[in-house]
């Protein structure tokens, strides 16, 4: 009786895995076709967050994408004044008509020379919040560079096209700074990424999913 | 007034304050015709005072809002390695001699300083070889810098999701 159950165990994790297998090619295919045709205007999450040059690089990147993406969305650490001060500056100066644009805070995931061990709790804390912000706004698409907030933000994008929710193009460029070796978050998203962007032949040459035009910051 | 900046960021770099404001260096400069000198010093311990250098007119604060005013108004930039330093000055059109802490190791940062320095964007020394580089360096052999182009980027986007 007691193989009965194991077998009938088996074969229902087996079932299971089979059905996530099929979820999972069913998601990734139907990223593969064109799953924005005729659309004219793009909710987009644009990840800043992080005091530094990321938020300069960003902020350049976003001040040069078409009206077509609006609703804008900046997500920015909840310890950044700086970048919340920077992005404000930023949009008002486009002179638009009426603001497109919202600025969301989450707990930051990392700082600056964390230990990598709190920096796993902090990261999960932040995934905790990201999660909610993803299932709400329903981007089609968001951008980032590389600051520790953009991994779980990414991660719960992804899950909105895994549940079938939502297929979110994930955006990723890698800062200028980086000639010769890609930063952490880059190497984890340039495997989940639909568009990785890095700004330096070398880079290019070492990585040949990545796209290249030159500096673009 | 032939103005030279020093900027260190948000960082410390004692060995380089230290080092341009010595008796020699300051010669150096003036020699070259440089009468001023501005130094943003962060984090670091020295903070030199206005008379501290004879001979030459001497400025120091650790932060301000932005350091672009004083970009704007030097002829000359000396900057610790950090790509935001390196990039503000590159993008003002500024001659700029990078001088790496070598005190830091396994800096990534230094990566994209090198790799300007190899496209001739900038001069690129050590504390120990600034008297030396200082003295004989040819500031015209510097290219320009042209700014990224964020709207191949935009519009590369807007091919990729069918946009027109």
């Amino acid at each position: 009786w007691t193989n009965m159950a194991l077998l009938a165990a088996v074969v229902v994790v087996v079932l299971l895995l089979l059905l996530v297998f099929i979820r999972l090619y069913l998601v990734f295919k139907a990223g593969r076709n064109d799953p924005f045709r005729g659309k004219d205007s793009f909710t987009i999450v644009i990840v800043a967050g992080s005091a530094g040059g990321h938020t300069s690089e960003i902020l350049r990147l976003a001040g040069s994408l078409s009206s077509s993406f609006c609703p804008r969305y900046y997500v920015v650490a909840d310890t950044d004044r700086m970048s919340e001060e920077k992005i404000s500056t930023f949009e008002n100066s486009r002179g638009e008509p009426k603001h497109q644009f919202t600025i969301c805070r989450i707990p930051r995931s990392r700082e600056v020379r964390q230990a990598w061990s709190s920096s796993v709790i902090s990261t999960f804390t932040s995934f905790c919040s990201s999660v909610p912000l993803m299932f709400t706004i329903r981007p089609d698409v968001v951008l980032c560079n590389g600051p520790g907030t953009c991994l779980p933000l990414c991660v719960a994008a992804l899950l909105l096209g895994l549940l079938g929710l939502k297929k979110v193009v994930l955006v990723y460029v890698e800062s200028v700074c980086r000639v010769q070796t890609l930063s952490l978050t880059g190497r984890i998203l340039y495997r989940l990424s639909d568009y990785f962007f890095v700004q330096w032949p070398s880079l290019r040459d070492k990585y040949p999913k990545s796209i290249f035009l030159g500096r673009i910051v | 007034m032939k103005t030279v900046f020093v900027t260190v960021g948000t960082t410390r770099f004692d060995e380089l304050i230290e080092s341009i404001t010595s008796p020699v260096n300051v010669q150096v400069l003036k020699d070259r015709g440089y009468e001023r000198l501005v130094l943003q010093v962060g984090q670091g311990s020295l903070l030199p005072a206005a008379d501290s250098c004879p001979h030459i007119s001497l400025e120091a604060y650790r932060f301000k809002g932005s350091i672009a005013d004083d970009i704007e108004q030097a002829d000359l930039v000396i900057s610790h390695a950090g790509a935001g330093s390196c990039l503000e000055t590159l993008g003002a059109g500024k001659p700029l001699l990078v001088v790496v802490n070598d005190t830091l190791m396994d800096n990534h940062q230094l990566e994209l300083a090198r790799q300007l320095h190899m496209d001739s964007h900038l001069l690129y020394c050590t504390c120990r070889t600034l008297t030396e580089t200082l003295r004989t360096m040819d500031l015209s052999v510097l290219r320009p810098f042209s700014p990224g182009q964020p709207k191949l980027f935009a519009s590369f986007l807007d091919r990729a999701l069918g946009l027109s």
